[in-house]
């Protein structure tokens, strides 16, 4: 099959960038987005011109490193799917295809697709993690956890940090991933210690960073490769404001 | 947003159910208009619980959009770089419709204000004769002023739609599908109620 894209590319940080159309054939309808990026740079490379740069790792949908706005949409069309995961067959022969990197100031452009995500380092620094002391592991079940708290801290556990909600948020808000962290830790016993600071300092680092504000918008979580709910996100507010009534 | 939001809308629902006093005759809605007047009589003076009353509602609005202003900026600014291809917002309508509803409500109440409350946009325009004023205001022949506000209400319809449901969120409750249902039944129901006054006199009840 045979894609047109239009794909961006900027030359460093300071570069403007633009729009660069490639048109790509002879591709296969089981091959991976990425794969497809992997042959288009080949051929690239041996006309002698400077291939795409895109983020990847993994390549299996659970290292977060993978990042393209694929037509208008983090993560390409199909639902709860890393652009890693997704197929060509997902798209039609011959259709012209935009890719564009994640949008937003706190994600500065380094090179053509990759976007520099240390903000969300900033923010688990802030309060995503918990005091816990070193030594041989504990036994398993020697702190019981509730299983419904359980099951829901183990869906915000699944948050890849891969940027996507921040991608999609019209108010570029990294709520989502933020909640993600805070429910997951905040459900558990272990996270109790540092829950009530562990919301204030990392929204305030949110803020800092200079990500918008939510507006309960949900683009976050059509976007989120991992589905994490938006009620995610009214669990934080509901910590952040407790945790505000007793300071 | 949450607070203020709530508040505003607890005085829109009140005004709603007020509205509908209208069906029982001239009389009678006059009669419930004069009464306004008179709340806390007599330890506050005539219309004095009306102007603490309004005082409230403008802060509330002032706040409103405020913050709402605080927060477009702040979005501006997360996205300096926009997308070349964006597709429709995926979120709800009324989600996207926020903040050019929220400017239209706020004109449409300024109109509102100087039809009915001042009666210098209203053809009739007599204080105290609340019934011969909305009739004279929804007459068939002014069927461009239903239609706004018609209009009006409906994106106040959308407007307290997401805004309803967002405060929820925003206070730290939400079930998703049951925050869904529940705001889009206040929000119908806000809507058909407000209609039905100029629906009414536009066919011919009351006059
Ligand atoms: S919440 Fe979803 S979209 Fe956001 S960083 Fe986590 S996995 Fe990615
Ligand atoms: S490359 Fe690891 S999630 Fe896509």
């Amino acid at each position: 099959m045979k894609l047109t894209l239009r794909v961006w590319r900027q030359k460093g940080p300071e570069d403007k960038g633009r729009m660069v159309t490639y048109e790509v054939d002879d591709l296969s309808p089981d091959m991976s987005f990425l794969e497809m990026l992997d042959v288009l740079n080949e051929r690239l490379a041996l006309k002698g011109e400077e291939p795409i740069a895109f983020d990847h790792d993994c390549r299996e949908g659970i290292c977060g490193m993978c990042s393209l706005v694929i037509n208008g949409t983090p993560h390409g069309p199909e639902r709860a799917t890393t652009t890693c995961q997704l197929h060509l067959r997902k798209f039609k022969d011959g259709e012209v295809v935009d890719i564009e990197p994640w949008r937003a100031r706190p994600f500065p452009v380094i090179k053509d697709l990759v976007v520099d995500r240390s903000a969300f380092d900033k923010i688990i620094e802030a309060g995503g993690y918990i005091s816990a002391p070193t030594g041989s592991a504990p036994d398993a079940h020697a702190v019981p956890v509730p299983k419904p708290d359980a099951d829901r801290a183990f869906e915000a556990a699944e948050c890849i940090g891969c940027g996507a909600c921040v991608a999609a948020c019209p108010n570029g808000s990294a709520m989502l991933f933020t909640a993600a962290k805070v429910t997951h830790l905040g459900l558990l016993p272990q996270g109790q210690p540092e829950r009530d600071s562990r919301v204030v300092d990392m929204v305030a680092t949110h803020d800092d960073l200079g990500f918008g504000g939510c507006t309960n918008t949900g683009e976050c979580t059509v976007a989120c490769p991992k589905g994490i709910p938006l009620d995610t996100i009214a669990r934080l507010n509901h910590d952040y404001l407790k945790a505000g009534g007793k300071r | 947003m949450a607070v203020t939001g709530g508040l505003l809308l607890l005085f829109v629902t009140a005004h709603m159910v007020g509205n509908l006093k209208f069906f029982f005759g001239a009389e009678e809605f006059d009669g419930y208009a004069a009464w306004l007047r008179t709340i806390g009589a007599p330890a506050l003076h005539h219309e004095w619980f009306l102007w603490i009353q309004r005082t409230g509602l403008l802060l509330c609005v002032l706040l409103h959009i405020g913050t709402a202003t605080s927060l477009a900026v702040r979005a501006r600014r997360a996205r300096p770089v926009r997308y070349r291809h964006r597709p429709a917002v995926q979120g709800s309508y009324a989600a996207r419709t926020m903040r050019w509803g929220g400017v239209i409500v706020a004109l449409f109440v300024v109109y509102h204000l100087l039809d009915l409350t001042v009666g210098v946009l209203n053809p009739h325009g007599e204080h105290g004769e609340v019934h011969a004023n909305v009739v004279a205001d929804f007459a068939p022949e002014r069927w461009y002023v239903t239609l706004f506000y018609a209009l009006a209400v409906i994106v106040l319809g959308f407007h307290v739609q997401h805004g309803l449901r967002s405060a929820f969120q925003s206070l730290g409750r939400g079930d998703a599908r049951t925050l869904d249902l529940v705001a889009t039944g206040y929000a119908v129901a806000l809507v058909v109620g407000f209609l039905a006054v100029p629906v009414a006199v536009l066919v011919g009840v009351g006059s």
